[in-house]
């Protein structure tokens, strides 16, 4: 086994240093093989009946039965003008669908941070990190920019044209993923401080909230629309959706960004110069 | 069913099972980004542009990512 280039630092001692190749694995026994075959060939032969049976009565392949679906794609426009009906579904008909969702990522994000986060201390803020090579950093600090605007269009123009809140959110998280990618640890812990995000996370959540309350007291709904409804096709249309699309990007990108933050956080720990609690 | 469809569709038959096939987790991850990216085409063919975009981002930055530090982290761990 060859060591470390000369110039690195010591390896991090391991605690547990036994090694787990594949021969330790106890060996099948021929006889639980054939039993586990033989019941295997039994069940796939019944599920498999079964899952034909249940095909060949299946609607063929285009035939849509979803009334509600038709209806929402001819009344969405005139009612909601958002010519992106799928926005308008995701933020009117079904904004309290996606305030669920919003939570949901909200707790889990949150979850994970609780079970990684604070298992990490770092000597002077630098462990070695080779930062990767050059061609790397070169598509890493030319795309990362493409795909920080693209995140934002398809955020800005969500209830527009296909897109929304969610795609651009996590489109933008990704562009804090290249960003890592081309730089060093070091320097993407300045370029991005992880109190921001969340903020930026909680205010994108409460933001949501809020906006529905406004509805609640302004139009009598909770997430009714209390804004002049515009012309279809442009920014300054669809009412209060493009608030809500806006709370939700916040939420989705920041919520994204820490979990990404999260995991390479995990990955850091691989490098030398850091050391576990 | 026209041409497209059938390509798309069967692209993402053949490329989930290459997904099942592929036993090195660092490959499987790669190539299950291959494999949403092969679903994208399907959404895109089947006119559901709005599924396509979260595809894009979930199956080929966001999954991959965590996928891959999990390998990394858990490797360091298993290979001193």
């Amino acid at each position: 086994m060859t060591a470390g280039a000369p110039g690195t630092a010591v390896p991090i001692r391991r605690r547990d240093d036994h090694r787990a190749g594949p021969d330790d694995r106890p060996r099948q026994s021929t006889g639980g093989r054939q039993l586990r075959v033989a019941v295997f060939g039994a069940a796939a032969v019944v599920l498999g009946g079964f899952l034909l049976w249940a095909l060949t009565g299946l609607p063929s392949f285009g035939d849509f039965h979803g009334e509600y679906g038709r209806l929402l794609n001819r009344v969405g426009v005139a009612q909601r003008r958002a010519s992106n009906v799928v926005g308008a579904i995701v933020f009117d008909y079904r904004g309290f669908d996606t305030l669920g969702e919003e939570f949901i990522l909200f707790s889990s994000v949150m979850g994970v941070a609780f079970i990684l986060r604070g298992s990490l201390r770092i000597k002077d803020q630098s462990p070695l990190d080779p930062g990767g090579n050059d061609s790397l950093r070169v598509v890493g600090t030319l795309g990362a920019p493409v795909v920080l605007l693209l995140g934002l269009w398809l955020a800005a123009y969500g209830y527009v044209t296909p897109g929304g809140g969610f795609q651009g959110g996590v489109a933008v998280a990704s562009a804090g993923a290249l960003l890592w990618v081309s730089t060093t640890y070091r320097d993407y812990h300045r370029l991005t401080p992880p109190r921001l995000f969340d903020a930026i996370e909680g205010f994108g959540a409460s933001a949501y909230v809020l906006i529905g309350l406004v509805g609640l007291g302004l139009s009598g709904a909770y997430l009714a629309n209390f804004l002049p409804l515009g012309t279809p096709g442009t920014l300054a249309s669809a009412g209060s959706i493009g608030l809500l699309n806006w709370a939700a990007a916040l939420e989705v990108g920041a919520a994204n960004f820490l979990l990404f933050r999260e995991f390479f956080q995990e990955y850091i720990q691989t490098f030398p110069g850091v050391e576990q609690e | 069913m026209n041409a497209l469809e059938i390509v798309a569709f069967s692209a993402v038959m053949v490329l989930g099972v290459l997904v099942v096939l592929c036993r090195e987790p660092v490959r499987q991850s790669l190539v299950n980004g291959i494999f949403g990216m092969a679903l994208v085409v399907l959404f895109m063919v089947l006119q559901a542009p709005d599924v396509a975009l979260s595809e894009i981002v979930v199956s080929t930055v966001a999954f991959p990512l965590i996928l891959l530090a999990t390998i990394a982290r858990t490797r360091d761990r298993q290979r001193p």
